[in-house]
């Protein structure tokens, strides 16, 4: 993951921004089954802007993924917020990377270690997506954002 | 020999034999279709460990009491099931293994590490598990000989014109599967077998898929080893087997070394023991080779021909059903496959259907199936793979793609 200086890229992203983590929450209490739940992690995937070409790279490429996953970040220098940016060619991982973005974006890098993303995906039914284990790279990437908020703090 | 009576095949009453398929995931009937990757183990297999636990725990060919004679005889017993299993001429030539990664490894560093020159050559397949390319890459560094590759035709199966110009004076080692584990191609292995043969090549046969589906008779291929995984043919994880052709497990040296493997020790110098203990150091899985006789018990109780026809007609559903589905492309078609349906669905990215056919309870594997070189070479990133085995039902192939048919009026 490499720290890339072009905000706007990473303003022009409705999620954290205009979608809140709240917002989530208030959406999933409405929603019954794994149709509508899986539905709407996808149309948040769909609502996160494409990552250019240029840094679908290999150093911001995860490993270990089932389906090809880059991200990138940002640290707004005058306000002291980050900002990342996920690509999957998976729509649902790319949905939870959705989900990712509104919990770190325009955030500060206290704010980002402190947050327990383990809890939310939780209260979410989301948290098997989340375990170590999973093969879709969204633990260490979340373990990276918050290692790279650490070292800007 | 006298042919003993087999039980009839009956799909339904051969299910409640599985204990793990009595359950709900996700609240619906459990569906697994990712037999190819493990297999289920039916009761016999788990009382058969139960039992050594509890019963008649003991290391083997050391103790001198009651308990260990009976666990050194079942442990052995275990070994004549094997050789059975895959017609080995005698039981010294059956190594206990972890499974058929390790069987290569042991073969790659025993027998090839010892016996490449620089220049030599090693043919394996575009269609191999990783198990079968990394370890030769690896003794091919360790020694400057070279790893070929068969090429593979657009229906996935191997092209043996061009296999037949790879081989060649330099040909040291053939090391090809029985069965692909991504697309289920059966590869013509007594020829490619009887063709290395006539430039002197040794053959191994990575048996992973071929034993949960096929006759294994290593007499009749001719092959010098032949390697297989219980837990794939419905036996526990751990323990596998190596039949290896004795004159060459007699030549080759030991590839791990400690107790039992040794005739004698003293620090002057040690005397290894022969096969197969020579290639069995420390203390093995003794309750899961009691397991892995158990599942070879289970599966000789029926007409393997039974169990195939059921596979076989499971696996023509699959591929008159395909066109039902939007988008769906069937990936390796091969005329003789074991039952693997790997596919894509356009729009679709392979984990998605993954997770979605999980939310219906049903599961199957995706992504690159340990065969990266395999998807490179047709092109995708993976596959989604429904790999039947001869408990799934007509019914479970039908709400496969019942399911696959809802995630893409849903999803795309």
């Amino acid at each position: 993951m490499t720290a890339v200086d072009q905000a706007d890229i990473f303003t022009a992203n409705p999620l954290g921004k205009d979608t809140t983590i709240a917002d989530i929450k208030d959406s999933f209490e409405f929603l019954d089954d794994w149709e509508e739940r899986y539905g709407y992690v996808i149309d948040l995937g769909k609502q996160v802007p494409a990552m250019p070409a240029e840094h679908k790279v290999e150093e911001n490429f995860v490993h270990g993924c089932q389906s090809q996953v880059w991200f990138i970040h940002h640290l707004d220098a005058a306000s002291g917020k980050m900002y990342v940016l996920v690509a999957s060619d998976a729509m649902i991982v790319q949905g939870l990377a959705a989900v990712v973005m509104c919990a770190f974006n325009g955030k500060s890098p206290q704010d980002i270690v402190g947050f327990d993303m383990d809890a939310l995906f939780t209260e979410l039914d989301l948290m098997r997506h989340l375990s170590p284990t999973r093969g879709n790279g969204l633990h260490a990437m979340v373990k990276k954002i918050q290692d790279a908020a650490r070292s800007a703090l | 020999m006298t042919q003993a009576i087999k039980r009839p095949f009956d799909v339904l009453s051969v299910r409640e034999d599985f204990p793990i398929l009595q359950q709900q995931v996700n609240g619906k009937p459990l569906v697994y279709m990712d037999n190819a990757a493990t297999a289920q183990k039916p009761l016999a297999v788990i009382e058969a460990m139960n039992t050594y636990y509890r019963e008649f725990n003991a290391n083997v060919h050391r103790g001198a009491h009651s308990l260990s004679d009976r666990a050194t005889g079942e442990f052995e017993a275990a070994r004549d099931k094997v050789r059975a299993f895959v017609n080995a001429p005698s039981r010294e030539d059956i190594i206990w293994v972890r499974g058929v990664t390790e069987a290569i490894n042991l073969v790659a560093q025993s027998y090839a590490r010892s016996t490449l020159q620089p220049g030599d050559e090693i043919i394996v397949s575009q269609l191999e598990h990783h198990a079968n390319i990394v370890p030769w890459q690896i003794v091919a560094q360790q020694t400057g000989a070279q790893v070929r590759v068969i090429p593979i035709t657009p229906d996935a199966e191997l092209d043996m014109a061009a296999y037949q110009a790879l081989l060649n004076e330099k040909t040291r080692i053939v090391a090809v599967n029985h069965a692909s584990n991504a697309m289920g191609t059966v590869n013509p292995v007594k020829e490619m077998i009887r063709l290395a043969k006539s430039v002197g090549a040794v053959t191994l046969i990575d048996g992973a898929q071929g034993a949960p589906h096929l006759e294994i008779d290593v007499q009749d291929l001719d092959c010098d080893f032949y390697a297989i995984s219980a837990h794939k043919a419905f036996g526990p994880t751990g323990i596998g087997a190596l039949y290896g052709r004795k004159a060459l497990l007699e030549a080759m040296p030991p590839y791990q070394s400690g107790g039992e493997m040794i005739e004698r020790v003293s620090f002057s110098g040690t005397t290894f023991n022969v096969p197969p203990f020579k290639f069995e150091a420390g203390t093995p899985a003794i309750a899961e080779a009691i397991g892995f006789a158990a599942a070879l018990d289970y599966l000789n109780q029926f007409d393997k021909a039974q169990l195939k026809a059921h596979e076989d007609s499971l696996l023509q559903l699959a591929a008159e059903l395909a066109p039902t589905v939007p988008g769906l492309r069937p990936v390796g078609t091969a005329k003789n496959k074991v039952s693997v349906f790997s596919f894509l669905v356009d729009g679709l990215h392979p984990s998605d259907l993954g997770t979605l056919l999980d939310q219906q309870g049903i599961a199957v594997r995706t992504g690159h199936h340990c065969a990266q070189p395999l998807m490179d070479c047709l092109g995708v990133p993976g596959t989604t793979r429904a790999s039947f085995a001869f408990y799934n039902t007509r019914e479970e192939v039908e709400k496969l793609f019942a399911a696959l048919q809802k995630i893409t009026r849903l999803f795309i």
